[in-house]
This record gives structure tokens, C-alpha cells and sequence, in this order.
């Protein structure tokens, strides 16, 4: 290439950046300024949250919306899971001639990862779009100012009790997740080779300890966290009418969905170093 | 309430300015509302009367200037301070905003639950005596959804009292609805305050219920109050926006 080609390119090419520099630019700061705001919510909430009085009544109310309403989706998802890998594993291990490591692989891949995992996208699905487009919806209808207007934080009332919900609940929906993939598991297996629960059981948890168990069982509180957090973050901050308010529900899953594989990755790394 | 707060006037507002981005709502406005009585904010839409009232109340912030609510000045109070101000002024929202997931018997409960010394059963009878005085009585079980904008407007004004505030601010009360309903609301407004003298600020399009129900008539324009005074001093006001404004309203 000679030297007035190379020029025309890189002036082609610098003047393609320049143009672009408003936009990235302004994608930087709304980056950066998510995140801000993210921080002040994430501050005033806790302010809120363990200064009395407390909801205890709404956060019953949450506690049902979230857990409860969500335990069927939950078990039907690890169950569907449980199927699978039974199908899936029996071959492979075939192969390999470990067909007799069939119930602890199912039992450790769901207790360890697919159980929680599950759990968190599947709820975030669920309810992080749901509380999205339920507090933006009372964000656009004034219905947050009147809570404020009546001397009650908002905070407290509506975002405290959601995030509260989701982080007790998560672990609770995560073991019935567990229970239901092993059940349906060891149902998968046992209709192509006759095998009885408790020696489906015994053999499986011969080598699985709390180690095991526990950890990836209590991380998904984190992943509670991020989804009443991310949820109530989008919704209270609505704007634009029934516009903002689909957006807003679509934004909280997506956000949770990545933000829950990313916590993800760090939580097993972090678990792999204090619970070996 | 102390003896300075009860001689001042329930509303002072002071060379107030608010502004979003390059625009301007509220340039400098000077306004007080005596006990007792009912001032309407009249204007073309988009010039702040609805922002006027959420500084009042302390939804946002002036860029400058002074609100004072039975003399104590709200701009810049804490959460804490600025709620013990907001349980003695009743706001009735343009679209009531009545809690969806509540049934109209717990939107007015909502208030009392909270900051009213009450035991279940004296907050039960309260809060049928509040629908009782807008006329819900008989849907204390319904769901917002369920009754009509004029029937939400009524829950609202009975939430608005639950807490027997001195001071009600009502953000265009019979916007949205037909004209008997709008009147309906505005002779109600007019019967609750003689019955009990509170001061009132009602912002609202609907010119002819402002004459019936305030005793004084402001009008905005440009941020800044154009025209202040009776029903009769606006309509013999010489200023041509004004009596263009009239003109049309009738």
C-alpha cells in the first residue's frame, strides 16, 4: 500500500471514530450514570430497610407473590432439568463405562449448578418483570408520589419489602427446584432401567457433602438480591407512560438475566476457594 | 401545633423558581393562602400549576426560593421533617392514584394504618365515615379498577382527609370526567370545606367549577401569575390574556 493510500484510509477511518464519538460518548455517560443511580437507590433502600417501622404485612404479601406463585414455574423447570440430564448423561456415560455414576452426576450437577442456576433465570423471568412493570406502572400513575404524599417511604413500603422477598425466598425456591430435578431425575431413569428411589438416593449422595450443597444452595440469595434490586430499580424510575413501563419490565429481566450469569461465574470461583 | 404556626398563613410561598433543563415553569412566584379559604390556579396546560403543587408538597425541589406550610419552611427539610409537614396537607391526585392492589376500604386506611393512634376497629369506623362523607360507602370491598374515574376521585378526597389535614391541594379534581360527575366533585370539595375550614389550593381547567367552589382565582401564565383576585376582578381585568382565557373557558 502506497503512503496516499494509507493516508486516504486512515483519514477515512479517523473521520468514521469522530462521528461516532457523540454516540459513544453519550452511551458512556448513560453507562456510568445507571450505575450512579443504581448506587443512590442501593443506599437510600438500605437506609430504609433497617430503620423502623417496618412493613411486615407487605413483606408477607411479597413473600407469597414471589415464593409461592413462583413454586410452580420452579418445579416444573428443575423437573424438566432432572428429565434431561437423566436422558442426556445415560448415554455419555455409557460410553465411558460409568453408567453406575449416573445418580451422583445428576445429583451433583443439580445441586451444585443446574438446581440454583435454574432457579435464578427462571424466577428473574418471572418476577423481575413482574415487579418492572408493576412499580413502573405505579410510577406513571402517580401512585408512588401518593405513597410519599402520605408520609410513607416508598422505599420501604415498596422496594425493602420486594428486595427481602426475593433474597429469603430464592434459596427456598432453589431446594424445591433440587428436589423436584432429582425426583423427575431418578423417575427418567428408573422407566429405562428399573431402579429403586433409595438406591437411586444412596448411591447418588454416597460422595456429596454440605460442602456441596449449602453454597451453591445459598448463593442464589445473591441472585434474589440482584432481581428485587434490578426490578424495583427499573420500575421506580419509569418514565414515558405504558411506553416506559414495557420497557422497563423488559429491561429487568434482561439486566437480571446477565447480571445473575455474571454473579454466577464469581459466586462458584468464590465458592471453589472457601468451601473446596 | 404551636401558637407561631397557628397565626401564620397556612401557604407563604416566596419568589419561587423551578426549571427542567432550558425550560422554565415557575418564574418568581409570590402566592399565601389564608385559613379557610380556597384559591384556584388557572392556566393553559404546561405552564406548572401541577409542578406548583408538588413543591408544595415536596415531590421535587425549587431551584430557588421559599415554600413555607404553616410557617415552617419545607425546601431543603429532611425526609423525616418534610413528613411530618406532608400529614397535615391532603393531596388529591389528577388521576386519584389509588392503589391497585388495595380495595377502596384499604386505600383509605393506608394513611391511618400508619400514623394514626387508632386500634383496628376505631380505624374501621374512621374510614367509613371518610367514604361515608364523599358518598362510597357501600364499596369498601371494590377494586380501584372496579369503580369509575368519579368514584376514584371520591376515594382520593377521602384518603386526602384521612389524616384531618389543614391544608388540601387538589391537582385538576374533575379532570376526566363528565360534567355532572365534575360538578358533583366540586360541590363536594364545596361542602367539606364549609364544614370544616381548611385552606385550599385547586389547580384546574374547568373554570366553571373554580367560580363555584374558590373564593380567589389565580392565573398563570409564562411562570409567572398573570392576574390575581376574585371571579369578578379576573373578569374585569383589562390584561387581554385573561379575558381571552375567560372568554373561552365559557
Amino acid at each position: 500500500m502506497d503512503t496516499s493510500a494509507f493516508s486516504a484510509a486512515w483519514m477515512g477511518l479517523s473521520g468514521r471514530l469522530k462521528s461516532h464519538l457523540p454516540a459513544t460518548k453519550s452511551l458512556l455517560v448513560t453507562f456510568f450514570e445507571w450505575f450512579g443511580d443504581l448506587g443512590i437507590f442501593c443506599g437510600r433502600l438500605a437506609r430504609s430497610t433497617f430503620v423502623p417501622p417496618y412493613e411486615a404485612r407487605e413483606l408477607v404479601r411479597q413473600l407469597d407473590e414471589i415464593g409461592t406463585k413462583s413454586l410452580p414455574l420452579v418445579a416444573l423447570a428443575g423437573a424438566a432439568t432432572g428429565a434431561v440430564l437423566a436422558l442426556e448423561l445415560r448415554d455419555s456415560l455409557t460410553v465411558f463405562g460409568a453408567k453406575a455414576l449416573l445418580p451422583a452426576v445428576i445429583i451433583f450437577s443439580i445441586v451444585k449448578e443446574s438446581g440454583p442456576i435454574i432457579t435464578g433465570l427462571v424466577v428473574s423471568g418471572r418476577v423481575a418483570a413482574g415487579i418492572g412493570a408493576e412499580l413502573g406502572s405505579m410510577k406513571v400513575t402517580e401512585q408512588i408520589d401518593a405513597i410519599e404524599v402520605s408520609a410513607v417511604d416508598p422505599y420501604k413500603f415498596l422496594a425493602a419489602t420486594r428486595v427481602l422477598a426475593c433474597v429469603l425466598m430464592l434459596p427456598l425456591l432453589t431446594l424445591a427446584a433440587d428436589f423436584c430435578g432429582i425426583l423427575v431425575g431418578w423417575v427418567t431413569d428408573t422407566l429405562m432401567q428399573p431402579i429403586s428411589f433409595r438406591l437411586f438416593l444412596e448411591s447418588g449422595l454416597k460422595s456429596v457433602n454440605f460442602n456441596d450443597f449449602l453454597p451453591p444452595t445459598f448463593k442464589t440469595a445473591v441472585f434474589g438480591l440482584i432481581i428485587g434490586l434490578v426490578g424495583c430499580f427499573q420500575g421506580m424510575r419509569t418514565q414515558g407512560g405504558t411506553e416506559g413501563v414495557g420497557r422497563s419490565a423488559t429491561n429487568s429481566v434482561v439486566l437480571c438475566s446477565l447480571f445473575i450469569i455474571l454473579a454466577d461465574v464469581l459466586l462458584v470461583r468464590l465458592i471453589l476457594v472457601f468451601f473446596p | 401545633m404551636g401558637e407561631s404556626e397557628r397565626t401564620e398563613r397556612p401557604i407563604v410561598i416566596k419568589a419561587l423558581h423551578k426549571s427542567f433543563g432550558d425550560q422554565t415553569v415557575l418564574n418568581g412566584i409570590d402566592l399565601a393562602v389564608e385559613q379557610g379559604e380556597t384559591l384556584a390556579i388557572l392556566g393553559r396546560s404546561g405552564t406548572g400549576k401541577s409542578v406548583l403543587l408538588k413543591l408544595i408538597i415536596g415531590l421535587q425541589e425549587p431551584d430557588s426560593g421559599s415554600i413555607r406550610v404553616h410557617g415552617q419552611e419545607i425546601t431543603g427539610l429532611a425526609l423525616n421533617e418534610l413528613n411530618e409537614v406532608r400529614k397535615k396537607v391532603g393531596f388529591l391526585f389528577q388521576y386519584a392514584a389509588l392503589y391497585d392492589s388495595l380495595t377502596v376500604e384499604e386505600n383509605v386506611a393506608f394513611p391511618l394504618k400508619r400514623h394514626a393512634a387508632l386500634s383496628a376497629e376505631e380505624q374501621k369506623e374512621r374510614v367509613r365515615e371518610l367514604l361515608s362523607s364523599v358518598g362510597m360507602e357501600q364499596h369498601l370491598e371494590k377494586m380501584p379498577s372496579k369503580i369509575s374515574g368519579g368514584m376514584q376521585k371520591r376515594v382520593g378526597l377521602a384518603r386526602a382527609l384521612a389524616l384531618e389535614p389543614d391544608v388540601l391541594l387538589f391537582d385538576e379534581p374533575t379532570a376526566g370526567l363528565d360534567p355532572i360527575t365534575a360538578r358533583e366533585i366540586g360541590d363536594l370539595i364545596l361542602r367539606l370545606q364549609e364544614q370544616r375550614k381548611r385552606a385550599c389550593i385547586m389547580v384546574t381547567h374547568d373554570i366553571p367549577n373554580a367560580k363555584t367552589v374558590s373564593d380567589r382565582l389565580a392565573l398563570m401564565d409564562g411562570g409567572d401569575i398573570l392576574a390575581e383576585g376574585t371571579f369578578k376582578d379576573l373578569q374585569e381585568s383589562r390584561n387581554e390574556f385573561v379575558a381571552q382565557f375567560l372568554r373561552n373557558a365559557f
